[in-house]
């Protein structure tokens, strides 16, 4: 099953102050749709939103052609799955039993996890390379570490649409490039939805098919990497002053930062 | 659904898989213990019965057994079977009994408050059932009065509707539209705990010569156990028992943060109001009997926890037979060590559960709790 991710004049916040108004926006099934902008332009907020865990003031989001608050909890959790940024785990249990946890939505009041759902929750664990340090308690593990739990839960899942707000923040280079990998073959292999929400520019201009920058509360452009990370965008939206040179290998934009001159 | 992660990764075989078995002895374990602790309890007393005698007595109420000797030696005289079975049955049971069903709630109770809230210092008193008890049982004995539910008198009554009513408030004043943050709800709950306290402080003192037993009942105790509050507080305790222990696994999940648990599938609001009210109804039932007795409900869950691990699938019915075998081991000290009237169970609870406690939590220090 694939879902398409549809937002409609979506306007949300918090306590009646509005983060993000008007947002328009389409996530297609094997694609990555990657969400950019400056610290505090509402990327998570948008991803709380499409996770139903704060209320719109206005418009809709649609998964699938449905509104998502005419799905109950349980079912919502079958299609979409979150990996937050920088959760907090529960020390005590095992890593196995936190990615267990993501078998939740699948099983109901009475029902306990069977050997299909330990196998789902084990081939989510190799797929991140977490299996291990999968008895090992949570309280044990590195911030990386925990970060890649954290997705091996969501694949356990098993959604259609996965939101990931700054998957990588915690995470090397390599263990960036190998949870990114990942979630692009699970993209193309199985027509997973994702929404991506990254402050690196060039991870994004790397992974993303589609992306969307927002700034002020609005979406300031939307379009491929190309047509989004330009030295002017960036200008306008981060401040910041920086070169885009295409890539050497794959012509994708890439970012290019340059340190003020040394004062002496 | 065609698509699975297995599909995509292949399948491999698991080499992990969650092993209850030691789990299961474990329970299997504690049963046997509550059993011989009850036994062991029945013996104990100013007229102090063999242990093979009160064995065989109490194995004789079974239906279709009948072994007890017609008469027993107790301090070199001869009882009839009469007798032994009066002091047994009526006298001594039904306290033992009430102390494993008080123990066992305020165990239950305790591990799911601190589940709900992930915090280490949730105890069953936590909102305020046990200030509310503390002053409905305050007045009831200033304030002679009628009550439609006399067979037990005013004072559980009036305690039971205290604990209920005030965990209600704090409730209602910690409700956030359709929210119930932990935080609020744990200031709020010591907010009006110390506002009823003050006033059941202030009726003490100009209270007379009601005050020893005030502070009796403020101390929690079990010597006025009768058989007919037993038939009330048990099932209560036991239904209790089923409906948080349906929840152990979303309790599991919520030890995650609260959006986790929400995006999970977690109905977190529902789950947290349906736990609320469970754990207070099974506290209230247990201490409107016999006070709050003190410490039951924080060190037992913690202590299964240290030894057995955070799964509330196991901490719940862990901690129900170590409260209830726990209570009875200290409530059998409080009556033996002070003969006859003994002293409140509280007094025992702490003094001997701590040390245990902190011995606990050297051993296993710098791990998590939860």
């Amino acid at each position: 099953m694939s879902a398409m991710v549809e937002l409609n004049n979506v306007s949300l916040g918090y306590d009646h102050r509005a983060i993000l108004e008007g947002v328009n926006m389409k996530a297609r099934p094997g694609q990555i749709l990657g969400l950019v902008g400056p610290n505090g332009s509402g990327k998570s907020t948008l991803i709380k939103g499409m996770a139903r865990l704060i209320d719109l003031f206005s418009g809709s989001i649609l998964i699938d052609g449905r509104d998502i608050t005419t799905i109950r909890r349980d079912e919502l959790a079958r299609l979409v799955a979150t990996v937050p940024q920088s959760p907090a785990l529960p020390g005590a249990f095992t890593a196995f039993e936190v990615v267990l946890m993501g078998r939740t939505p699948h099983l109901g009041l009475l029902r306990y996890e069977g050997g299909s759902d330990m196998a789902v929750a084990w081939q989510a664990m190799e797929a991140t390379h977490t299996q291990s340090f999968a008895e090992r308690r949570v309280s044990e593990l590195s911030g990386g570490e925990r970060q890649s739990l954290v997705l091996a839960r969501a694949l356990t899942q098993q959604p259609s649409v996965m939101l990931l707000d700054e998957p990588t923040a915690n995470l090397d280079i390599s263990h960036q490039v190998e949870v990114l990998n990942l979630v692009r073959s699970l993209c193309l292999e199985q027509g997973l939805t994702v929404i991506i929400a990254l402050h690196d520019l060039n991870l994004a201009a790397q992974y993303c098919n589609r992306m969307v920058m927002l700034n002020g509360g609005r979406v300031y452009a939307e379009g491929t990497p190309a047509d989004i990370l330009t030295a002017p965008n960036i200008r306008n939206v981060y401040g910041a002053e920086v070169c885009v040179y295409p890539h050497p290998i794959n012509k994708l934009p890439t970012t290019l930062i340059t340190a003020c001159p040394p004062e002496n | 659904m065609a698509r699975t992660v297995s599909e995509a990764f292949g399948r491999p075989a698991i080499p992990y898989a969650i092993r209850p078995q030691s789990k299961v002895y474990s329970l299997l374990a504690l049963a046997g213990l509550l059993l011989v602790v009850i036994i062991f309890a029945a013996t104990l007393g100013s007229v102090p019965i063999p242990f093979a005698a009160t064995f065989q007595i109490l194995l004789s109420e079974l239906p279709s057994v009948s072994i007890a000797p017609s008469s027993v030696e107790v301090l070199g005289g001869q009882l009839s079977l009469e007798v032994v079975r009066t002091i047994i049955l009526d006298i001594r049971l039904p306290r033992i009994v009430l102390a494993g069903l008080v123990g066992a709630a305020l165990a239950i109770a305790g591990a799911t408050y601190q589940g709900l809230f992930r915090n280490p210092l949730a105890d069953p008193y936590l909102l305020g059932v046990a200030s509310g008890a503390g002053l409905g049982a305050t007045v009831a004995m200033l304030i002679p009065m009628a009550l439609p539910w006399m067979a037990f008198g005013a004072v559980p009554v009036l305690a039971f509707v205290g604990a209920a009513g005030a965990v209600t408030v704090v409730y209602m004043l910690a409700r956030v539209g359709k929210t119930l943050p932990a935080t609020t709800l744990i200031l709020a709950g010591v907010a009006l705990a110390a506002f009823l306290s003050s006033i059941t402080s202030y009726l003490m003192i100009i209270s007379g010569k009601e005050l020893v037993g005030i502070v009796f009942w403020l101390l929690g105790g079990l010597h006025l156990a009768r058989w007919s509050e037993i038939w009330v507080v048990l099932p209560v305790v036991l239904a209790g028992f089923v409906v948080i222990w349906l929840h152990a696994r979303p309790l599991n999940v919520m030890q995650l943060d609260e959006e986790q648990a929400q995006q999970l599938g977690i109905n977190v609001q529902r789950v947290k109001i349906t736990l609320l009210i469970t754990a207070t109804a099974i506290t209230s039932a247990a201490i409107c009997f016999t006070g709050p007795i003190g410490f039951v409900g924080i060190i037992v869950p913690h202590a299964v926890r240290l030894i057995w691990g955070p799964d509330h699938r196991w901490l719940l019915p862990l901690s129900m037979l170590v409260g209830a075998v726990f209570l009875i081991v200290a409530d059998t000290l409080a009556r033996s060590l002070i003969p006859p009237t003994g002293m409140p169970v509280g007094i025992i609870t702490a003094f001997c559960g701590a040390p245990f406690f902190l011995y606990l939590l050297r051993r296993r220090k710098g791990l998590a709790f939860f």
